[in-house]
């Protein structure tokens, strides 16, 4: 089901053109920008459909990204902080975005608290090198994660919410 | 430096002692090979050392290994000494495949891995128990400089797919060789990640390295090895991942949690297939495999090798494709002569001739019945039938004497 939401959103997501990767010193500035205006458009689109769910922002370089995810579960808002930085193979290769909050709590995540995406995720990618970016990354790697393994770790009680 | 002949010499303090010239002869110390681990150790080190500055070219511990010379299989092996590899990756596979070389007496291993040793990585090879904590390459250049201090280490604790450290990367393999400043003979990788390996080929591409890529599937029941040459073979960008078949219904898989299986027999397998198609590489002697694959389920061995792809997305893949065609059409096609090995004496005045010392009849009488084998294998040697081997000649005399009495005449005599 997760997966359907996913494949929604990133049907209404600009695809991007640049081929560029950190390394290309004058393609990734162009990159970037349409890095951005992807993002953008991707939080309008939520923030229309009452779905808005993450902030990010990144350094001057654009090559360290940070900011925060929300998940809402039977009416409370549980935040997380996110980062991730840009491989050198980028975009050939995705990001790995951490949430270093959840480190340790989840199998579903590698050192550091790197989230580990399903086996789908990789193959949908490499298909589609260049035109996915940061905003595809976000809608149908971080969303769908978060679908799944919030709830899970609210059950067994490895997270609370900070009012309670 | 000797070897005792047909003994097998695998005490360290032996060979040190034949080296130093003490035919048997070496102080009481030496001999005690025994003894506490660390006075072993020390006395060993300081063998080794001392064997180095004889005539010893290899220094460490080496009969088992030069004896490869002496067999015909490789010509210099000492040349062993003179080579660098890079190991990107000191997991499962990186870390077997470090100390293999460090055993086989390489000059130059660097060591790359962003990872820390944990209880949970006690299911495979190498790393110990009471290493969890330590950074992997730390762990592993205590642990191999113990076994061999004649390799040079250098050790880097950081994920190559960054920029900062993809940069550094770069630069230690252009010029982390042996002799600083040359690039290193070959970069290996020993990752368990997609993202590692593209950072890998982007980088060989880009510095036309030749390097060896390795992998073991997530069931572990599965590996193989690669051998990338830019321009030549096809490079890891060229096609999709391959895969080895494992004639395992998918349906059956269960893929629950994300946890990858490992174990220590499929990396040792794929560590050991590496590190072969290394040394062949390096020393020149049989057939390096571009690709090796292993399927454990069935122990199945494809081997193959892949063109590269004209329209790869890497373009220093397209690059060096294009510098490789321009230098296969720059070089002179060699003709391939036969050359018959010439006799050395051309007059033979004496009519001396050359006679096998086995008779025909023996020769007829010692083969036996061989069994049927597939091609490539082929029996060591046979035994005759019970029937052709009939013993003529006189038995045993018959006797009345007890075993006693018998006992008593070889005593009074």
């Amino acid at each position: 089901m997760a997966d359907a939401a996913a494949r929604r959103a990133v049907a209404e997501l600009p695809l991007l053109r640049a081929p560029a990767g950190p390394r290309d010193r004058e393609g990734w500035a162009e990159r970037l920008r349409e890095e951005y205006r992807a993002l953008i458009q991707y939080v309008e689109n939520n923030k229309r459909a009452d779905t808005d769910w993450f902030r990010l922002e990144s350094n001057p370089e654009g090559t360290r990204w940070f900011g925060r995810c929300w998940y809402i579960h039977e009416l409370l808002k549980y935040e997380f902080n996110i980062e991730f930085e840009i491989p050198v193979t980028y975009p050939g290769t995705a990001p790995e975005i951490a949430i270093p909050e959840l480190d340790g709590k989840t199998a579903k995540m590698y050192r550091g608290g790197k989230i580990c995406l399903s086996d789908h995720f990789k193959p949908l990618w490499a298909r589609n090198v260049p035109k996915f970016g940061l905003a595809h990354l976000m809608a149908l790697g971080l969303g769908p994660w978060l679908a799944v393994e919030i709830p899970d770790l609210i059950s067994k009680g490895l997270i609370q919410h900070k009012d309670k | 430096m000797g070897c005792r002949e047909g003994r097998g010499v695998d005490r360290w303090v032996w060979e040190a002692g034949e080296a130093h010239g003490a035919r048997g002869g070496s102080s009481g110390s030496l001999r005690d090979g025994a003894g506490s681990a660390q006075a072993g150790l020390g006395r060993c080190r300081r063998q080794v050392l001392r064997a180095e500055q004889g005539r010893d070219a290899l220094g460490f511990p080496n009969c088992r290994l030069m004896a490869l010379k002496r067999m015909g299989i490789v010509k210099d092996y000492e040349k062993i000494r003179t080579f660098t590899v890079a190991v990107v990756g000191v997991g499962g596979v990186g870390s077997v495949t470090a100390e293999m070389l460090t055993r086989c007496g390489i000059g130059k291993l660097l060591l790359f891995d962003y990872d820390k040793v944990e209880l949970a990585n006690m299911n495979r090879l190498f790393f110990q128990p009471h290493q969890a904590g330590l950074s992997k390459v730390q762990a592993a250049e205590h642990t191999l400089r113990e076994i061999n201090p004649d390799v040079q280490f250098e050790v880097h604790n950081y994920n190559i797919t960054t920029l900062d450290n993809f940069e550094h990367f770069m630069d230690r393999i252009s010029n982390g060789a042996l002799e600083e400043g040359k690039p290193v003979d070959l970069v290996l990788s020993c990752v368990d990640n997609f993202e590692a390996r593209m950072a890998i080929n982007t980088a060989c591409n880009e510095l036309g390295q030749i390097w060896m890529e390795s992998g073991v599937s997530e069931n572990a029941v599965s590996g193989h090895i690669q051998l990338i040459i830019p321009g030549e073979s096809a490079c890891f960008a060229c096609a999709p991942p391959l895969v080895v078949a494992a004639n395992i219904d998918e349906k059956t898989l269960k893929r629950e949690g994300v946890c990858a299986a490992s174990l220590p027999t499929t990396m040792g397998v794929v560590a050991g297939m590496l590190v072969q198609n290394v040394l062949k590489y390096l020393l020149n002697f049989g057939t390096v495999s571009y690709y090796l694959g292993y399927n454990a389920m069935q122990d199945f061995f494809p081997t193959m090798s892949m063109k590269p792809n004209p329209q790869c997305s890497d373009h220093n893949c397209r690059k060096q494709q294009e510098n490789y065609k321009k230098k296969e059409a720059a070089r002179p096609k060699e003709e391939v002569i036969e050359k018959e090995e010439e006799i050395v004496h051309e007059d033979n005045d004496w009519g001396i001739e050359l006679v096998s010392e086995i008779s025909e009849d023996e020769l007829k009488a010692a083969s036996g019945p061989v069994p049927e084998l597939p091609e490539g294998i082929s029996v060591a040697y046979t035994i005759p039938d019970k029937e052709d081997n009939m013993i003529t000649g006189e038995t045993v005399a018959e006797s009345e004497e007890s075993l006693e009495e018998l006992m008593a005449k070889m005593r009074n005599m």
